[in-house]
């Protein structure tokens, strides 16, 4: 309300300030005009001349030029007979006081109710950070915690503490970075291994990349029983398509696991995932497996291949919102940010009618980074 | 709300100027006063708006609004004040809001100190410049908007360009912008009077200040822009034959023709077709200027066409603008009647000489920044167009108007001697020769045309001088007589010689740095050592050094004579940023008189050393030194007391113009 009170000033003095001309009876027929310019070169001649900067009789030549437009502007000069107070003066004023009634108090405000986003308040940083509570307040204390890092950069517990946050709010680059200072700073154990080696994960899109699985095995060097590690190194194993491996891997973990482990239940469905591997869309445990024999070329191709696969496929059903995610992430991570924006404009197409699941969308090429 | 305010006050502007381009135009049509005087308030009230609308916009910036998209796109909470401020203008939407405030700056400075021009020109021009930030107005809301708003606004920002967070966004945008759009002043002024149907002698008297006034700013922009480029790419060039380098060259070259032409009219009467055509040109190279920047056109003509809506919506201003007022132009122009008889060899002659090569030399420039564009749109071939091209076309036209410029000022109106300038011009002659003759003899081993080009710096230095000393008979008469002579000079002589003088100045150094600087790059490990002309620098290592919102690794290096005097330590270094995981060149510059020492840091390699870029850099402060002169030159000659001249001058009016001006 208030909002629309200032609006409604704010239009008021526009209006008032434009219509203030018509609003006097008397009109000066104000401004200068040419003759004072002539009269002022006539004596710039005279110095010119005085300084030898133009001959006597160029001199002359140049005075009878000025005089002469002198003259002509003199003629012109007489004074303007104002309109003011004929009839077609007053009709013309108030054509113009109608048009500028119309374009201010209306016009502007037909154009803010299309363009303007009332109802959205603002939010300077600076208060933020004073709210106490409520949604907000994980920001906040990040930035706090970020401030004081940056002052005592050689502060463990403060990695230690933000990492995870990180990890949460989808900022994998600095959760790993973070991960890293907890190492160099507090010390190697197994458990901040592969914490480290989680948030390469993450950082890869959920890929155990060859760094973070070495970053796995030292963490189960350090301590043989490390469940993380073991979770990680079986999905590594089962993204290089060796669904054996990584189910014994697994099954070894739950057989060793302490009783009522937290974890146990996520590794349960890890297995049961696996005999489901081969008929979710998606690489076949065959593909993958050919996939680790070929050349980095031939591994790319494919890839390309089954990407190629899956647009056209989107192509035809373009209601699938998780096929839509998947392939822009696909191009996200094969490093076609281009691709990668148009495939998102196709889904947004595509999902026109789906407003919750575009928003999926912008919130994921928001999360990879790509926005135009 | 505030940033909901600022959208509205824009929106208001928007209605202001519509309001603004058709009443006064009416107005002058019907001879009623009172429209014609709706004019001025108008202009008022827009800027009013607009400025409001602009402060909404830092404020939101410098409180680190995230809930703006424009703000979250582009800040970062942890940027130090100055940056979080000048981020305004370091992105598309706030650098077009920086560009219309300065618009309705400039409509307000002529309807509030206008007061001496003749009502309908006054009227008209303020009409003509209302069209003109209708359009652009109607472009920031319509597809630049920098007030869009998100809903759950983010918790951080996505940060500054890393290479704009450099105090030079503080100075180079704003000045440049100053520049361009100072000339849609004059573009406004020539409109109006070629709707009017009148223009003479008098309208060059009236647009003089503001040509003067954006020439002046244009000039101290690109030169600024030129500094922070040297300093902060990293490899020490001041000037790239970039397009966006051009694109601010090329209403430069036109303003500074504009410039001289407009004397001519002044005086004379003459050359009245051609400065109206000049006038609209500038305006025009000004807005290409923006478009070729703005548009995306320079990244690739395909990523234009990918996201054209803005692309589309400049060109057709661009179309409207320009196309419009040369078609006015056309039209009326034939209806003006020449005046003012002048012999070639004259000032005048001169003048004209000045205007046929700084327009050709403007015409090279535009088509080696366009050719390429317009070669890709066509066919599809990516072309560069470099130095090469530049140094081969631009520099033998230029180089007859800077060895012609100091003969102008000594030649008389009307019909001049050519034989008595010359003779007069003596002593910078031999002062040149001496010159070209003392660098032959320094030189070592730089390119056989460098002594020239020192000679021909020499020549216009001197012969800037000579002109002074010949307007006040310096030597001929005794002292005290010479001063009141020197005092009594129009201040426009002054500052022409000053301009000129900044001129050979700025040539002085870019001579000296092309063929006298000298180079080394090197990877060197701590307790290396490093010449360079007569200095000898050493590595003393890295440490790292905590920023606001970077971390820099900084070199420390310490600089000496090469016969072992101690000068002082140099710290370039490698600056991270982490909110958009980039790093940039912080080189370390050391000024020895108008010499420079610059050093840049490379990213460290494996084995512990680190690169470096290493350049002497003689002479290279003249370079912008000459900008300053430049512009100083402009200065007094905007003070000067005759271009106030036109109406009764009130002792309050003149102090307050003096004051904005």
């Amino acid at each position: 309300m208030i909002l629309w009170c200032i609006f409604a000033v704010m239009t008021a003095a526009a209006v008032l300030a434009v219509l203030w001309p018509l609003g006097r009876r008397r009109q000066k027929v104000g401004g200068g005009s040419d003759v004072a310019v002539y009269k002022d070169q006539l004596e710039e001649i005279d110095r010119d001349r005085a300084t030898g900067l133009i001959g006597d009789v160029e001199a002359e030549a140049a005075r009878l030029e000025v005089s002469r437009r002198l003259l002509a502007a003199a003629e012109k000069q007489r004074p303007t007979e104002s309109i003011v107070a004929t009839q077609r003066g007053l009709r013309l004023r108030r054509v113009a006081a109608v048009a500028v009634l119309l374009i201010l108090p209306f016009g502007a405000p037909a154009l803010y109710l299309a363009l303007g986003s009332p109802n959205i308040a603002g939010e300077p940083a600076f208060a933020r950070v004073k709210t106490p509570q409520g949604g907000e307040s994980i920001a906040s204390l990040v930035s706090q915690v970020e401030a004081h890092l940056a002052q005592d950069p050689n502060d463990a517990t403060g990695w230690e503490l933000i990492a995870p946050v990180y990890l949460k709010l989808g900022r994998f680059d600095d959760a790993v970075a973070a991960r890293k200072k907890v190492l160099a700073l507090g010390g190697e154990t197994a458990k901040r291994r592969a914490d480290l080696g989680e948030a390469e994960v993450a950082a890869a899109n959920g890929v155990v990349t060859a760094e973070a699985k070495a970053t796995f095995e030292r963490a189960r060097a350090l301590d043989p029983h490390e469940a993380k590690a073991g979770y990680f190194l079986g999905l590594a194993a089962e993204q290089d398509g060796n669904a054996d491996a990584a189910g014994s891997i697994w099954r070894t973990l739950l057989a060793e696991a302490p009783p009522n482990a937290p974890w146990a239940g996520f590794v349960r469905a890890a297995l049961a995932r696996l005999g489901q591997t081969t008929t979710v869309p998606g690489p076949s445990a065959n593909d993958v497996a050919a996939a680790a024999k070929m050349t980095d070329d031939q591994r790319n191709d494919m890839i390309r291949g089954m990407v190629a696969g899956l647009e056209s496929r989107l192509h035809d059903n373009g209601a699938d919102v998780d096929g839509w995610l998947r392939l822009v992430r696909a191009y996200a991570v094969l490093g076609d940010r281009d691709k990668a924006r148009n495939a998102a404009a196709e889904a947004r197409r595509a999902l026109a009618d789906h407003p919750e699941e575009i928003k999926r969308v912008d919130d994921l090429v928001k999360g990879l980074g790509i926005e135009s | 709300m505030i940033a909901e305010l600022g959208h509205y006050a824009l929106m208001l502007a928007l209605g202001l100027s519509l309001i603004q381009s058709v009443m006064p135009i009416i107005g002058t049509r019907n001879n009623d006063v009172v429209l014609m005087s709706m004019a001025v308030p108008t202009a008022l009230a827009q800027f009013a708006f607009v400025a409001m609308a602009f402060l909404a916009l830092a404020t939101c910036y410098v409180t680190s609004d995230f809930s703006v998209l424009n703000v979250y796109e582009n800040s970062n909470s942890t940027m130090p004040l100055l940056y979080r401020f000048t981020s305004v203008w370091g992105n598309h939407e706030g650098s077009m809001m920086l560009w219309v405030s300065i618009l309705t700056l400039f409509g307000a400075l002529v309807a509030a100190l206008g007061t001496n021009l003749p009502a309908k020109l006054k009227a008209n021009a303020l009409a003509v410049q209302a069209w003109i930030a209708a359009a652009f107005e109607l472009f920031i809301l319509i597809t630049s908007n920098p007030f869009v708003r998100i809903a759950n606004a983010p918790f951080q920002g996505r940060d500054l360009n890393p290479v704009l967070q450099d105090p030079g966004l503080a100075f180079h945008p704003p000045m440049l912008y100053l520049g361009y759009v100072g000339f849609s002043i004059v573009f406004s002024f020539a409109i109006a009077a070629l709707l009017e149907g009148r223009i003479d002698a008098a309208w060059a008297r009236f647009t003089r200040p503001w040509v003067l006034g954006a020439w002046m700013c244009l000039t101290l922009g690109i030169a600024g822009g030129s500094y922070w480029a040297y300093y902060e790419l990293g490899w020490g060039g001041f000037w790239f034959w970039d397009p966006v380098e051009n694109a601010s060259l090329m209403p430069w070259l036109a303003g500074t023709a504009l410039l001289h032409s407009a004397v001519v009219m002044e005086k004379r009467g003459a050359l009245k077709v051609w400065t109206i055509l000049l006038a609209i040109i500038a305006f025009s190279l000004s807005l290409i200027g923006t478009f070729l920047v703005r548009s995306g056109v320079l990244t690739s003509v395909h990523a234009f066409a990918n996201d054209p809506r803005r692309g589309i919506f400049i060109l057709a201003i661009l179309i409207c603008f320009i196309g419009g007022a040369l078609a006015l132009y056309a039209w009326r122009a034939p209806l003006l009647k020449q005046g003012g008889l002048f012999a070639p060899i004259s000032r005048e002659g001169a003048l004209v000489f000045n205007n046929l090569f700084l327009t050709s030399a403007c015409a090279t420039v535009f088509v080696g920044t366009l050719y390429p564009l317009a070669l890709e749109a066509l066919t599809g071939d990516k072309i560069s167009v470099g130095p090469p091209f530049f140094n081969l076309t631009f520099g033998p036209l230029f180089l007859p108007l800077l060895i012609a410029m100091p003969f102008g000022p000594l030649l008389g109106w009307k019909r001049g001697d050519l034989l008595a300038a010359a003779q007069r011009l003596l002593a910078a002659t031999i002062l040149a020769a001496l010159a070209i003759a003392a660098s032959f003899a320094l030189q070592r081993n730089g390119p056989v045309l460098a002594p020239f080009g020192v000679g021909v710096a020499v020549f216009i230095m001197a012969g800037a001088l000579v002109d002074l000393a010949e307007r006040t008979m310096f030597l001929r008469i005794p002292p005290a007589a010479m001063l009141r002579r020197a005092i009594g000079l129009p201040r426009s002589a002054w500052g022409g010689a000053f301009a000129h003088f900044g001129i050979g100045v700025t040539l002085m150094g870019i001579v000296a740095v092309t063929a006298w600087g000298s180079e080394r790059i090197a990877a060197l490990k701590p307790g290396d050592n490093i010449d360079i002309a007569h200095f000898r620098l050493t590595f003393d290592g890295t440490f790292a050094r905590p920023g606001p919102n970077y971390s820099d690794l900084v070199g420390h290096f310490t600089v000496r004579r090469t016969g072992g005097e101690l000068l002082g330590a140099m710290e370039p270094s490698r600056r991270t940023f982490p909110a958009r995981n980039m790093a940039t060149t912080e080189a370390a510059l050391m000024s020895r008189r108008l010499n420079q020492i610059y050093l840049s840091l490379g990213d460290p390699n494996p084995d512990g050393s680190v690169p470096v870029r290493l350049y002497f850099k003689p002479q290279v402060l003249m370079i912008w030194l000459g900008a300053v002169i430049m512009f100083i030159g402009g200065a007094l000659s905007l003070s000067d007391r005759r271009l106030r001249v036109g109406a009764p001058r009130p002792a309050k009016v003149a102090a307050l113009r003096v004051a904005a001006e």
